[in-house]
């Protein structure tokens, strides 16, 4: 019952979706016509019937409804209640109805509440919108039903992958994709303002709220990736540049490229054709990392989600919306007047120059990603890791970082270095200091370059506070410093981690002791437990750190029964100074135990890093959303009194 | 002030062209599904000399001579300790009905300890060699266990398979192996 409600609240939606779709295109041949009235209401009841057919899967999961295909393959009556639920979304089917559900609420809203722009070029934009949902609306239909039913009703499920029954992963595909959907929303702007040629200032206003809030989902769900593989892949890394990886990481450099740019078209309405431009490039990476990660065309250790049927439906998608809307640039861009000009020393100069670099990596990253494939075609297999990926990005990624920390000191329009001089000296001396006090460490020198650059932008992203009064600073400077500082820490962790970290793979017997860095780690005992669906052999080890008390850790290697599979449970002591990673492997015959150590100076700055990136990016939302706010209220005041003047 | 440069009509397709070439690279990698099998270096080399003990009571060792004897042999290395070798053997019991010769290497293993797997998971194997130090393991370019080999009746290797074998690749195997014994 409720899997047929949701099967035609689907049905429904993807209706409302058509109307609205030939409802906004008709309004830019044919203005005040009687289907116009209907495009805005189209979007808001989609919304509601698209949310109603999610929580219907999220019931049948719930319930363990097994007369649902979805729950037999996915979930398990055993499972605990958290996995059930996250079961829902952990899944092709669910997941692209996750992906719909969120498309149509961000349509809702831009219904709801755009009310800044033409409305013609809010039809077009609710016109672009429905047209990339009805593609996806098409493939959950037609090609992957999530309510499809099993008759009769097989007597339990078939379980979930077990790499996936834990908490952050429960959440971190969600966030991830509200990211890449969020783009949607950048977008269908971009195109709607293409078709009706009204790039302007007031378009990047109303995109940027969409643009940032998808840029802080990407950013959250990108650094909790990064630490879910950190510490369930027992590997002790925390970015491998696998093909999955670089799927997520792609949209977040171009929007962090648009990002940048749509802040200039806002503010000095300069850039137009190429924040229109990014617009679409960061859509197509949300797109093509979709289709990288169903698709199954690289191999990777996200396997789980493979599928070559899908992946050409989801490449047919990708081709007809980003093909599209690469035309329409190509056929409106040059109709796009170039905007305001600025002067080679200038923040708008200073932000090209950030947008181009992160333009660069992102090629770097896409070539070194699909390098594989194109090899393959050629006929020859290799795959591409950090050797290339490391220095390759660092290239970019470093003299960005520079101008990252002197762009926001910089006047828009026209400046020069005079001025600011004074103030980068300081951050030059500790940086130079720094360095040289590293090169006689005799470190790696991208390790030495990135700690000695992470000191010095740590110091020069606080400079744009420097003789501000701290409560008359606006959020979105807020949200910048934060941003920028962020970054630092991060860089610097990054730097610390492959510069400090030591690692010792042992073979140790019960009431051995090993030493990693500061640490000595004493093997206590092996014992079997037991979870939910899993039995495990867990060690229990006393680690102390240079002579102090004892912690106890426990790292496991577990066997799932549903499906059969090993994993190893790291198990990890955080301390203010890094962290001690600890992986329990095979027994060998002898009765020792291959441990497998890490002690990782500082770490854990890199997630820190992220997540403060991520705040940086709501500071600055929310203070974007609370002008807007008091703006639309200032003016519908002004049109209350005119209206009651016009009456007195 | 540097005048903004205003893109040549040209260059405004240039993107739609880089996306044409991405999506049919793509596509292409899509219609033609790369082998995923790992290509092993070993693949139509002859195996290497060895003769190893036999690991139980029950049946003879194995040597090199024993695959080289005119019928295609599939080769099976495994471990009573290994959890996925468990998980095999119904396919490796499968195979043997289709009257395919198994024969088994024993990775780092006891007699008991194997004695006690065969009961558990039955024993579809002709022969089952010891190979107590990995010497054959990394002699073969294997780099763990479950790991099968398809070997043609004069000792050349033809087919290598990581990992277990699934109940829906028991005919594949099968395949691979009447293709050898042609």
């Amino acid at each position: 019952m409720i899997a047929t409600m949701g099967l035609a609240a689907l049905w429904l939606a993807a209706a409302l979706a058509g109307l609205q779709l030939i409802g906004g295109f008709l309004s830019l041949r044919l203005p005040g016509n009687p289907l116009e009235p209907v495009v805005r209401p189209a979007a808001i009841v989609q919304a509601a019937l698209v949310a109603i057919a999610f929580i219907c899967l999220i019931a049948v999961f719930w319930r363990t409804d097994l007369s649902v295909a979805l729950v037999v393959e996915n979930s398990h009556s055993a499972k605990p209640l958290l996995y059930k639920v996250a079961g829902a979304w952990g899944n092709h089917e669910g997941s692209m109805l996750l992906w719909v559900t969120v498309m149509a609420l961000a349509g809702g809203c831009v219904a709801l509440l755009e009310r800044r722009l033409p409305e013609r070029t809010i039809l077009a934009t609710l016109a672009a919108q429905a047209f990339v949902s009805l593609g996806f609306y098409a493939f959950l239909l037609i090609a992957s039903n999530p309510f499809a039913r099993l008759d009769p009703a097989p007597p339990e499920g078939n379980g979930l992958n077990p790499l996936l029954q834990d908490p952050g992963l429960a959440f971190h595909p969600p966030t991830l994709y509200i990211g890449y959907v969020g783009l949607s929303v950048a977008f269908s702007f971009a195109v709607g303002a293409l078709l009706t040629r009204e790039v302007s200032p007031a378009f990047a206003r109303a995109m940027r709220p969409w643009v940032l809030g998808a840029w802080i989902f990407l950013t959250l769900g990108i650094t909790a990736g990064s630490y879910w593989a950190y510490y369930e892949l027992g590997w002790g890394g925390w970015w491998f540049w696998d093909p999955v990886e670089n799927a997520s990481l792609m949209p977040w450099l171009a929007a962090t490229a648009l990002l940048h740019s749509v802040s200039v078209l806002a503010s000095r309405n300069a850039l137009r054709a190429w924040t229109v431009m990014l617009g679409v490039v960061a859509f197509a990476m949300s797109m093509i990392g979709t289709f990288l990660v169903r698709s199954g065309v690289l191999t990777s250790v996200h396997a789980f989600a493979v599928d070559p049927q899908r992946g050409t439906f989801i490449l047919a998608l990708l081709a007809i919306n980003i093909g599209a809307a690469l035309t329409i640039f190509a056929l409106r861009a040059g109709t796009v007047s170039e905007g305001e000009r600025f002067a080679v020393v200038s923040r708008e100069s200073a932000l090209v120059f950030n947008n181009v670099m992160l333009t660069a990596t992102l090629g770097i990253v896409l070539l070194g990603t699909l390098y594989p494939l194109l090899a393959e075609a050629l006929g020859s297999q290799v795959s591409v890791g950090p050797p290339y990926f490391n220095p390759a990005t660092a290239v970019f990624v470093l003299p960005m970082l520079v101008v990252m920390g002197i762009g926001p000191l910089l006047r828009w329009r026209r400046d020069n270095f005079a001025r600011i001089r004074p103030v980068l000296i300081l951050p030059l001396i500790v940086l130079a200091g720094v360095a040289a006090w590293l090169a006689i460490s005799g470190l790696h020198l991208l390790a030495l370059l990135g700690i000695a650059l992470a000191t010095g932008l740590l110091m020069i992203a606080l400079v744009p506070l420097k003789g501000r009064r701290l409560r008359t600073v606006t959020l979105p400077l807020w949200g910048m410093v934060v941003a920028h500082f962020g970054i630092g820490v991060a860089l610097l962790g990054v730097a610390c981690d492959s510069a400090f970290s030591t690692e010792k793979l042992v073979a140790a017997r019960v009431g051995e002791t090993v030493a990693i860095g500061p640490w000595l780690v004493r093997l206590g005992r092996i014992e079997p437990v037991a979870g939910p669906n899993w039995t495990a052999l867990e060690a229990t080890l006393a680690a102390s750190y240079s002579g102090g008390a004892p912690h106890e850790l426990k790292p496991q290697s577990r066997s799932f029964w549903t499906p059969v599979q090993q994993t190893n449970e790291s198990a990890i002591l955080t301390r203010w100074n890094g962290q001690l990673y600890t992986v329990l492997g095979e027994e060998a015959d002898d009765g020792r135990w291959q441990l497998r150590l890490w002690w990782k100076p500082f770490v854990t700055l890199i997630w820190l890093g992220g997540v403060l990136v991520a705040l940086g990016g709501a500071l600055a939302l929310l203070g974007r959303v609370a002008s807007d706010w008091r703006r639309a209220i200032a003016s519908g005041k002004i049109a209350y009194r005119r209206q009651r003047q016009g009456r007195g | 002030m540097t005048p903004a440069p205003t893109p040549s009509r040209w260059a405004l397709w240039l993107p739609l062209g880089l996306f044409a070439v991405f999506a049919s690279l793509v596509l292409v990698g899509l219609l033609r599904p790369a082998d995923r099998a790992v290509k092993s270096a070993m693949i139509g080399r002859p195996l290497p000399q060895f003769a190893l003990a036999a690991a139980t009571s029950m049946q003879p060792g194995v040597a090199r001579a024993d695959l080289a004897d005119g019928k295609p042999h599939l080769l099976n290395i495994f471990a009573s300790w290994c959890v996925p070798c468990a998980v095999e053997a119904p396919q490796l019991r499968a195979l043997r009905a289709r009257g395919i010769d198994v024969i088994g290497v024993a990775i780092r293993d006891k007699p008991e300890d194997l004695a006690r797997f065969f009961a558990a998971n039955g024993n579809p194997f002709s022969r089952v060699g010891a190979d107590n130090v990995s010497a054959i393991q990394f002699a073969l370019g294997s780099s763990g266990v479950p790991e099968s080999f398809v070997i043609d009746g004069r000792g050349i290797i033809r087919y290598q398979h990581i990992g277990d074998i699934r109940a829906d690749q028991v005919v594949m195997i099968a395949a691979r192996v009447a293709e050898a014994g042609q």
